[in-house]
């Protein structure tokens, strides 16, 4: 059996910054599993822009962001590869992946790194009634055909949910010849970012309409037309409310879900909020050496933080390959999500093991304005800062310090919560 | 005297602006709560402008299409006819990122640059 130090799960954004931190962080034999034909993942088929601000001080689209991580693997000589399909890890570390060169073989890994990003929640998971024909597909398939296959899903275009995707489609659609009659979104507010509410939608009078969701799909082969409904409080559709659309393309933009099966069937534990594995302070998961990030963690919203968290991973899992059997000193703090604060990544802190400083990625259960983020140690509030606006969509952050922890031997929980003052 | 109802993008606020316009002039802007809202404001009304982003066809290459984008903004107004000049245009593998796809797209005297390479095969 081949025997490699790192095995990295997924060639995306977290995949390509893990394995460059890890080579830099004195890790030779490091072999990365992509199942697309290039390196890149999702980043390859995002050819707007926007990408990178935080990380190279300018903004670039999805394939040029890409590119920059990719050549990094490249130049350093990184091994990867491609078309190749991980079908299974044990709790030992041995990696089972097929392709068509080498057939199906086994790796002995000494620390895996789960990058494998993230699915679109998809129609089946909605429960929408109606008839299943075709011309209805995520946003993403639809934006993988329209930007890297060539192909036009349909002309006359409904979309449900306001996610970033969706919004991004609306315009791209628009751009290409469609006409995008609407988008539903089933909460009175958007989940995408207010900048692509405004140049996707605003900017070609396409309509939003909050509180509406689709109620039914007409069409036996192809879809013929959806009827759309306003909602109540409780997400159930006001009788009287149907306005029936005709399209020949329904586009659903309803969530993003990290990609887990690997993980759990190798007993990975799961956070049931965030739908991506429990990790400490080193993103490492409940089984030794094997450390999670990007989409396949918690869904973030900026790549950029997808590139920061993977940079943290591959170094931790360096430092794991190097000092394999190093010895805990007992302290582990909880991580204490409340009022709310949805989740917290990582979930535990043991504060021996820490870098001088830590971030907290967190997201919100709703639109909250002029709200205090407040951060306690037990009962004591160390960390008191006011926000104008906290939005779901927004990945929120604080940062613990290591000296700070320290001053405190037998701390149990740090809370983090929303309070209005 | 004109009024233009914008939402500002720079944050999750959204603030909904009212821009007082005299002769093509910002007199003033209001419903912002930050300085951002009002440079944001002053700029969508007078000069709005966009990065805009598509794709072109490849020949000989490992891939049917690569991606493409105004090497800068170009005025909000010329979107539609930029695509559209993006329409008939073919570029032959080998690709890299950066190369002139097209120059000066719509007489913006912006170049339309490859945002992916593609290799020749």
């Amino acid at each position: 059996m081949k025997q490699y130090d790192i095995v990295i799960i997924g060639g995306g954004p977290a995949g390509l910054a893990a394995a460059v931190s890890a080579r830099d962080n004195g890790i030779e034999r490091i072999l990365i599993l992509e199942r697309d034909k290039e390196l890149g993942g999702i980043l390859n088929q995002c050819i707007h822009n926007g990408f990178g601000l935080h990380t190279f001080k300018e903004e670039l689209t999805g394939p040029e962001y890409a590119d920059r991580f990719a050549q990094q693997v490249y130049e350093r000589n990184i091994e990867y590869k491609l078309n190749t399909m991980v079908m299974d890890i044990s709790k030992e570390k041995v990696v089972t992946a097929m392709n068509k060169e080498d057939g199906l073989f086994e790796i002995q890994a000494k620390a895996v790194i789960l990058a494998m990003g993230c699915r679109e929640r998809s129609r089946g998971a909605l429960n929408i009634p109606g008839y299943r024909p075709a011309g209805i597909y995520s946003a993403g398939t639809a934006q993988r055909l329209v930007n890297m296959e060539g192909f036009m899903p349909g002309r006359e275009v409904v979309i449900l949910g306001s996610g970033d995707i969706g919004l991004i489609m609306a315009r791209r659609m628009t751009l290409e010849g469609a006409k995008v009659k609407v988008v539903a979104e089933l909460m009175p507010y958007s989940g995408g970012l207010k900048r692509n509410i405004v140049q996707c939608l605003n900017d070609y009078d396409i309509p939003l309409k909050l509180s509406h969701t689709v109620v039914d799909i007409k069409g036996k082969e192809r879809l013929e037309s959806v009827t759309i409904a306003e909602v109540d409080g409780k997400g159930k559709p006001i009788p009287g409310t149907e306005e029936e659309y005709t399209c020949d393309t329904l586009l659903l933009s309803v969530g993003l879900i990290p990609e887990n099966e690997l993980s759990s069937s190798m007993g990975v534990q799961m956070n049931r909020i965030t739908s991506g594995p429990v990790v400490n302070e080193s993103l490492e998961t409940n089984i030794d050496g094997v450390f999670a990030c990007g989409n396949v963690l918690h869904v973030h919203d900026l790549v950029d933080f997808v590139s920061e968290e993977a940079k943290a991973a591959g170094k931790n899992a360096a430092r794991y390959v190097q000092d394999m059997g190093l010895e805990d000193d007992g302290q582990t703090i909880m991580l204490n999500p409340e009022n709310g604060v949805r989740y917290t990544v990582p979930s535990t802190v043991r504060p021996a093991h820490m870098e001088d400083t830590m971030t907290v990625r967190f997201r919100v259960g709703n639109v909250y304005k002029n709200h205090y983020i407040s951060v306690y140690y037990d009962d004591e509030r160390m960390m008191h800062r006011k926000r104008q606006i906290l939005a779901p969509g927004e990945m929120e952050q604080v940062i613990l310090k290591k000296e700070d922890l320290l001053k405190h031997p037998g701390m149990k929980t740090i809370t983090i919560k929303l309070e209005e003052e | 005297m004109e009024t233009k109802e914008l939402i500002c993008i720079n944050c999750p606020m959204g603030c909904p602006l009212t821009v007082t316009l005299e002769n093509g002039v910002v007199t003033s802007v209001t419903g912002n709560t930050c300085k951002r809202g009002e440079i944001y404001a002053k700029k969508e009304v007078t000069s709005p402008t966009r990065i805009v982003t598509s794709t072109v066809k490849v020949e000989q290459g490992n891939t049917p299409m690569i991606s493409v984008k105004t090497k800068e903004d170009i005025p909000k107004g010329k979107i539609f006819e930029c695509v559209e000049a993006l329409k008939d245009v073919v570029v032959k593998a080998p690709i890299h990122i950066g190369d002139v796809v097209l120059e000066n797209v719509a007489d913006t005297g912006v170049d339309i640059v490859a945002t992916k390479e593609a290799k020749r095969i």
